[in-house]
């Protein structure tokens, strides 16, 4: 049977480790490449790696912490952020990542999606989408709208729409940013998650407010959802990788447990 | 020496480092001369079917592969490799290497999970292989280890070159092939230590072979 994967989620700035609450206030916090190492000796199923950088000098250094990742660990991981094109899409797999992963560049440009799909295979293109509840509307009618630049540019799409999209056009797998939830550690927007797990056929990776093994686990069993992503409860030790797994486990859902 | 084919639809970088980090003397290439001295090949790819036979005849290598494995030169197929080696692939309606006999579908969507729910294509993610026989590459591989599967469509050869099986909804088959000639549907060189360790067996049957010779 398959299992729901554990994903820690490194935001990277200038070649550093470093977390934010609701994208504001991001402080270093270590080495992207030990603490990647640190998880993947600890059991994490996946890693994704997000480049906040905004220069292109950064974004050299950042493709460096790529290369420097795969060389060390052997599970898979995605690289996100600030990737509008085909080309940027090379770049990083090229480093050595599996996946990619496109956000607001595929807002504007949806075509990249099918494209990247056709020049590297669907299963390297995630689709990620930061989402924020709204009022329903006849424009947003899931009340769920898709948001860019870190949840102050509203889209005008719906995110259920807007996942359906993504599927048809080659997205292999969708990872689901709740804005509201983000950095709150009050738990996965569950009611989002399912809607979207409902809506689309390819795997869903919930992100956003997990503040303890149980809101994991809820995100599996009632979100459906196929991966978790996490952050502080791991990064500031709270937590370790087999301690949430051991729980997780424990409620009948299949982990991966012996690595 | 183990060579790493080299052709476009290829991960083979992913295998490069991981047999570097083992200390794997290790060639990517695509030079019939260098493939025929290695100890063994292994065969990556990613991508669709139809693209990596593409590849694969344009430049002649898939004559060169089956000649190979005629000779009886140890490989390993990966993925998309371990899917070519089979005589046809449903995804672009693909002939194949022939090289095993059986075919590639695509998961059926009917297949359910445990819980009901349909599931969900690519099978993404990690998963267990139930041996149906013994097998050299999972030697000192705990039988509850899991590897790291992504693909939407999985080998269905004849019965007896079935060597592993992985449940998703239903059971498909993950390990094919015969002795020295292997096909698994899974990265093991993204699924951690028992893929190392399985990378590692590899390795130590090539040389097991090349001593018989």
């Amino acid at each position: 049977m398959l299992s729901k994967r554990i994903i820690p989620c490194l935001d990277v700035r200038a070649g550093k480790l470093t977390k934010g609450v609701k994208f504001q206030g991001n402080v270093d916090i270590g080495d992207p490449v030990e603490t990647a190492r640190m998880y993947y000796e600890q059991g994490a199923d996946e890693i994704v790696f997000y480049d906040i950088t905004a220069s292109s000098e950064g974004r050299g250094i950042f493709l460096d912490v790529v290369e420097r990742v795969a060389s060390q660990i052997f599970i898979p991981f995605s690289v996100g952020g600030g990737i509008n094109s085909v080309a940027d899409m090379r770049a990083v797999l090229v480093a050595g990542a599996e996946k990619v992963s496109v956000n607001s560049g595929a807002v504007k440009n949806p075509d990249i999606i099918s494209e990247g799909a056709a020049a590297f295979g669907a299963q390297c293109v995630v689709l990620g989408m930061d989402v924020k509840r709204v009022e329903k509307s006849e424009q947003i009618p899931s009340g769920f709208e898709v948001v860019i630049h870190g949840g102050r540019k509203y889209t005008g799409m719906d995110a259920i729409e807007w996942a359906k999209t993504g599927e048809a056009l080659g997205a292999g797998e969708i990872c689901l940013n709740s804005i509201d939830a983000d950095g709150t550690k009050d738990g996965y927007d569950l009611e989002l998650t399912r809607k979207v797990t409902k809506s689309v056929r390819i795997p869903v990776i919930a992100s956003g407010g997990a503040g303890n093994p149980q809101h994991m686990a809820d995100a599996f069993t009632q979100g459906k959802a196929s991966a978790a992503l996490i952050a502080s409860i791991v990064h500031y030790g709270e937590y370790t990788i087999r301690q949430l797994k051991e729980h997780i486990a424990g409620q009948g859902v299949p982990m991966r447990t012996i690595w | 020496m183990l060579a790493i084919l080299d052709y476009k639809a290829g991960n083979q970088t992913s295998v490069r480092r991981a047999l570097d980090h083992l200390g794997i003397d290790n060639r990517i290439t695509n030079d019939p001369d260098l493939l025929a001295s290695a100890d063994g090949i292994i065969f990556p790819g990613v991508g669709a079917a139809g693209q990596a036979m593409d590849e694969l005849s344009s430049g002649g290598l898939d004559e060169v592969l089956k000649s190979l494995i005629w000779q009886e030169k140890p490989l390993l197929g990966i993925c998309v490799g371990c899917q070519i080696l089979l005589d046809y692939c449903e995804e672009n309606d693909t002939r194949t290497l022939a090289v095993i006999p059986g075919e590639c579908r695509l998961f059926n969507p009917a297949w359910a999970e445990e819980d009901g729910t349909p599931i969900r294509v690519p099978h993404m993610g990690w998963n267990r292989v139930t041996l149906k026989k013994e097998c050299a590459l999972f030697n000192d591989i705990q039988s509850e280890a899991e590897f790291y599967f992504v693909h939407s469509y999985h080998p269905a050869p004849r019965a007896e070159f079935i060597i592993g099986e992985t449940m998703y909804g239903e059971n498909f088959c993950s390990v094919h092939g015969r002795t020295g000639l292997w096909a698994v549907q899974f990265h093991p060189e993204k699924s951690g230590a028992p893929g190392l360790k399985l990378l590692q067996n590899f390795h130590a049957y090539c040389l097991e072979a090349k001593d018989a010779q």
